[in-house]
């Protein structure tokens, strides 16, 4: 019969319009910005630095090793190293942006990054009213403690601390080693 | 010759073709029905289309150049970006060229994983073209919602395992990037179970609509002859009832253990190619269930260099990508760059026929013609 076809059509619309009321399923949408916040764990938006206890700088975990400037397949970050005051370079960066106009969110430099120091941040309220100061995040906004990178993702964040610990008692088990090897090789008097 | 009347608005134009007046408009780049930027130049008889122009082109970024002047690593997030409803698809394409062409071996559970997250984009990729399609024709909004509603669910698992709901970058030379967790297994698992259901409200919404039938029955019909000789791969090759599915011809990656059928169309118009899609929708759903029951625990990835510096020679790798063949063509010259990066983009394929399918039918039947090929304009012009 002609019709059929768009009467059984309205039939599940309705049963999806009705059904959105009673069952959890049909209901799909939440209100934003008051419904809560639905990004996964594994969401990843823009990297950030994590830095370990209180002082960012002190604690930065970024050695400058620019491996990550070198991967980044757009090129957007930046990296300039610390020197101190006769000119020697540091371990750490002065400089460090990265252009998040630019980036695209891969996270290519999370991987190939040794020291566990660059991350991928799951914020994604980034608008701003000045495109161009607004969006290149430089140091100090990328330096994020470890307790954020503990909240927003507690198992990433769990894994990176573990492998952390681990590298530190292997080095304090080779120095000990060395320490060892060094008693037993003086010339005993 | 040309007569432009002081009346018609800039981009209409009044030409003289043979004896007749015809309207020529120029539909696009901005047009809401076009799925991206793209525009066509249609002449009209009244309301019949005497002949279509595309023209393409505005989302050029210049992919296969870019790629040559970087490592073979770091074109992977930019294959996202082709045809970016399918990223993963994308991704496995370019891995298995490069897999190839380097003579890397992949381990078992991320083949597992890789058919399961390639059928996973599948039903992502037909569900909006089903969707579409149906807003296409003009019942807007509500059919297309639905799909994206189911759509959103896979885009949520893929989050889970990658981290970005298209942008997902997940493939890696030799394996993929994390493995998924039992819970994630889980959760699929779960969402395959419902789909067929969902599959079936769709049915009874749609498929014995008796607008969808009227309006897309003998639309746009394309012949077996001329789909074979045009290069017409995927979906739309098989709703002209040819019998060519690279999961089946080539059975790449480990798609031979895994028993599933090709749907086939008969007439080659509008609906066949709808249709096909929503019984490939169903095969899919045979094809994880298969998988997401088989897989193995063990390794995801096999030992790669950290540089990577294939021998020279050159490679050809395709996959039966949601749209058609997708295929990367590469040449190594030894060096950490591609020498030469091509890509087969089916998009691009499919859509040269748009003229001789439109030709003769009415301007709204453009529109859906157009929405059956199936295309994305990022990876039509790259
Ligand atoms: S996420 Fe990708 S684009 Fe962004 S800074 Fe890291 S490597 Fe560069
Ligand atoms: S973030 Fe990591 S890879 Fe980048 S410079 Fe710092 S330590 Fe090196």
């Amino acid at each position: 019969m002609n019709g059929q076809g768009i009467l059984k059509g309205m039939l599940v619309t309705a049963k999806n319009f009705f059904g959105s009321y009673v069952s959890r399923e049909r209901l799909t949408t939440v209100s934003y910005p008051e419904g809560g916040n639905t990004i996964k764990e594994q969401s990843r938006n823009i990297p950030f630095l994590v830095f370990d206890g209180e002082d960012p700088v002190a604690g930065m975990r970024c050695t400058a090793c620019q491996k990550c400037e070198k991967a980044c397949p757009p090129q957007c970050i930046f990296i300039e190293k610390d020197k101190d005051e006769r000119g020697k370079a540091l371990q750490r960066p002065k400089v460090f942006d990265i252009d998040a106009s630019v980036c695209m969110g891969c996270q290519i430099c999370v991987e190939v990054c040794p020291f566990e120091s660059i991350w991928m941040d799951s914020n994604f309220e980034l608008s701003t009213f000045n495109r161009f100061e607004g969006l290149q995040f430089n140091r100090e906004k990328l330096l994020k403690s470890n307790t954020y990178f503990h909240k927003i993702h507690p198992q990433q964040a769990q894994a990176s601390d573990d492998r952390l610990a681990e590298k530190e008692r292997k080095r304090l088990e080779r120095e000990a080693a060395r320490r060892a090897e060094k008693s037993a090789s003086e010339p005993q008097v | 010759m040309n007569t432009s009347t002081g009346y018609a608005p800039r981009n209409y134009k009044i030409v003289k073709h043979k004896d007749k007046t015809l309207l020529e408009v120029a539909m696009g780049p901005h047009h809401p029905s076009t799925h991206g930027v793209f525009r066509m130049d249609v002449k009209l008889d009244g309301e019949t289309i005497i002949d279509l122009i595309p023209y393409f082109g505005y989302l050029h970024r210049n992919h296969e150049k870019l790629a040559e002047d970087m490592t073979y690593f770091s074109t992977m997030p930019y294959t996202d970006r082709l045809d970016y409803l399918c990223s993963m698809t994308n991704n496995w394409a370019y891995a298995l060229t490069v897999e190839k062409l380097a003579n890397i071996s992949v381990p078992e559970r991320a083949e597992y994983i890789r058919v399961i997250i390639g059928e996973l984009t599948r039903l992502v990729n037909h569900m909006l073209l089903v969707g579409f399609y149906i807003n296409d024709l003009g019942a807007i909004g509500t059919p297309l919602l639905y799909a994206l509603r189911e759509r959103e669910k896979i885009l949520d698992l893929f989050e889970w395992a990658s981290g970005a709901r298209m942008m997902c970058n997940y493939l890696r030379f030799g394996g993929i990037r994390e493995d998924v967790s039992d819970e994630w297994l889980a959760s699929c698992n779960k969402l395959v179970d419902a789909f067929p259901y969902f599959l079936d409200e769709y049915d009874q919404l749609l498929t014995g609509n008796e607008i969808v039938i009227s309006r897309s029955q003998g639309v746009g019909v394309l012949s077996k002859e001329l789909a074979i000789n045009a290069g017409i791969t995927g979906p739309m090759l098989r709703a002209s009832g040819v019998n060519y599915d690279l999961r089946k011809t080539d059975s790449y990656s480990i798609y031979d253990r895994f028993n599933f059928r090709v749907p086939l169309g008969q007439f080659g118009d509008c609906y066949d190619r709808f249709m096909l899609r929503l019984l490939e929708m169903r095969e899919s759903i045979t094809i994880l269930k298969q998988a997401l029951r088989d897989i193995p625990k063990g390794e995801i990835q096999s030992k790669v260099p950290p540089v990577l510096k294939p021998k020279p020679g050159e490679a050809y790798g395709r996959i039966e990508s949601p749209k058609g063949e997708l295929g990367f063509y590469l040449v190594s010259d030894g060096s950490v760059n591609p020498y030469r990066y091509r890509v087969r983009p089916p998009s691009l394929i499919n859509l040269t026929l748009l003229r001789d399918l439109c030709i003769g039918h009415k301007l709204a039947d453009t529109i859906i013609i157009f929405g059956s090929i199936d295309i994305v304009l990022g990876e039509v012009d790259r």
